[in-house]
């Protein structure tokens, strides 16, 4: 028997189609033979490896598919369903509906935009107000007179009217030409000038902005300008109680204007810590100027007021202008910035104090 | 804790185990439906993803359907517990392969040793890759011939009639030279 046909009679016999006849030749055979015995183990042997890895390949398949139908389950075709007249108009002019929401959307806003409605809104959402002259509604009321006074005369007019755009007050922290003011009335300045009670106009130089606390310090750099004596006033650190007796003056207007107050709250504009809250009547122009308590002592600095209520203005805290000082740079400084500790007002009376306070106390003219 | 009694094992899981042995799909399908989402929860919170879990769970499935095929396989914990712990072991191998991390305290599930089951598992996997080489290598016609006279049981005149050979002779002369050539590869490489 050659080895085609023994396989071939291994294959009939392992799978069982031999009748019992056949099947007890070949087992006698094998018996006989060792080696065709050797060969028909083997041959099962690989065979049922073969099956395994049939079997196996047919299971993977059928838990690969069992997991997608896991994983994927297949949605049922859902029978087709007649949508309401409402939703297929829908359907068809939503893009049309939709170009038309935006196009009123910016046609609103930008209208409200170019009617000046947001500025409205932020002006009456702030009612702080700072307290800076503004000189161009004076210099249009010059220019008209000055229209029809030229129409009178026929004459040609010197342009000698003021062509500052803002005015405020100043005073002295330094007799060498220190001066301290709001940082709001010289924010944007081309220039500054300060001019005192006496008429004499210097030109000073913004040497150091603390824009937190709205407060500038300037110095008078003109050639002019004389070194003056200690100032009378001294500044207090501490706070002031409530109810205190305090006075200012300013530049209201061009002449030097006296207001008196008294101190009604020791927090400024929506609780501000740094600022005082005042009664006292103070006017565009009144920003920068110092406030005064009852023996001569700066306890603060005009800054702004609060509209649309009776008697709330608000003054920085002389702490806080210390402070600001202390943090100038040494090398901005052209000299020594002394505080006069000394106060010669303490015993006199309110007139003879604020006749020498107001060699102090400058016009700032901002240019 | 190998001493398990049978009413650790409910029926429902015998039922499962046979159906599993015949490659039932019904049965598999709600294998998937039962245990799927423990173990996609247990690899997502360690760092693993829904496709990873998908092919964790796959394996352990063929793990099991291994374990059965090799005859007197009983049950001796619950089928759930069986999975997760083989899922569980898997995974941690699969995260030790790749440096990352797991942090799974498994509290919440009992976990039985699995490793003597991997083991032959993959034994099982690697011998059956490898009739797998040699079938690759074998091509067609042989492969289907070879399939179609040992694993579908069909006769040498059918096969005959499905390859166009003139004579059921010369069919069983190919399937000869098939088998020979088959038994070449895999030897060869074993």
């Amino acid at each position: 028997m050659n080895e085609q046909d023994f396989i071939a009679q291994a294959d009939r016999f392992l799978s069982g189609r031999m009748d019992s006849a056949e099947r007890i030749a070949f087992e006698r055979y094998c018996e006989e033979n060792p080696s065709a015995a050797e060969q028909l183990a083997t041959h099962r042997l690989f065979l049922q490896q073969l099956r395994q890895h049939a079997d196996r390949a047919a299971f993977k398949r059928t838990l690969a598919s069992a997991a997608e139908r896991y994983h994927h389950p297949v949605i049922p075709a859902t029978s087709v369903r007649r949508e309401p007249i409402l939703v297929t108009l829908w359907n068809r002019f939503k893009v049309n509906s939709l170009v038309a929401a935006s196009v009123a959307i910016v046609a609103v806003f930008s209208t409200l935009w170019l009617s000046g409605y947001y500025k409205t809104i932020e002006k009456t959402t702030t009612n702080y107000s700072a307290l800076r002259r503004d000189m161009n509604t004076v210099k249009k009321n010059v220019n008209a007179q000055n229209a029809v006074i030229r129409n009178i005369n026929s004459e040609k007019q010197k342009g000698g009217q003021s062509e500052g755009h803002f005015g405020a007050t100043g005073f002295i922290i330094s007799p060498n030409g220190y001066v301290v003011t709001n940082y709001h009335v010289i924010k944007d300045a081309d220039s500054v000038h300060l001019q005192n009670t006496k008429g004499e106009s210097f030109r000073a130089d913004v040497i150091y902005i603390d824009p937190t606390h709205d407060l500038a310090m300037l110095h008078i750099s003109d050639s002019t300008f004389k070194t003056l004596k200690n100032t009378p006033y001294t500044f207090k650190e501490a706070d002031s109680e409530l109810g205190e007796d305090v006075y200012t003056i300013g530049f209201p207007r061009d002449e030097v204007v006296y207001g008196q107050g008294y101190l009604s709250s020791r927090t400024g504009y929506a609780g501000d810590t740094t600022a005082y809250q005042l009664s006292i009547p103070v006017n565009p122009g009144n920003s920068g100027g110092p406030v005064m308590d009852s023996r001569g002592q700066v306890i603060g600095i005009i800054s702004g007021k609060q509209t649309g209520i009776d008697g709330a203005s608000f003054a920085i805290k002389t702490e806080a202008l210390l402070k600001s000082i202390s943090a100038i740079p040494m090398d901005s400084l052209e000299s020594r910035l002394t505080i006069n500790r000394k106060n010669s007002l303490s015993g006199l009376k309110r007139t003879d104090q604020i006749k020498k306070i107001q060699d102090y106390v400058y016009l700032v003219k901002v240019y | 804790m190998s001493k398990l009694n049978r009413s650790v094992v409910p029926d429902a899981d015998l039922k499962t185990v046979e159906g599993i042995a015949l490659g039932n799909a019904a049965v598999l399908e709600s294998l998937y439906h039962d245990y799927f989402p423990m173990v996609l929860n247990m690899v997502i919170q360690n760092n693993g993803t829904e496709e990873e879990a998908k092919d964790i769970f796959q394996e352990a499935v063929i793990v099991l359907y291994d374990k059965i095929r090799q005859g007197n396989f009983e049950l001796s914990s619950k089928l759930k517990t069986y999975l997760y712990s083989v899922c569980r072991r898997l995974w941690l191998k699969q995260l030790g392969n790749q440096e990352r991390a797991f942090q799974d305290v498994s509290s919440y599930e009992e976990v039985i040793p699995v490793e003597d089951d991997l083991a032959k598992h993959r034994e099982t996997e690697l011998q059956l890759s490898l009739m797998e080489q040699a079938l690759d290598k074998l091509g067609e016609p042989c492969r289907t011939i070879i399939h179609d006279f040992y694993i579908l049981n069909l006769s040498m005149q059918e096969i005959c009639e499905k390859f166009g050979y003139t004579s059921a002779d010369n069919a069983k002369n190919q399937k000869y030279k098939c088998l020979q050539r088959l038994k070449r590869l895999f030897f060869s490489t074993t």
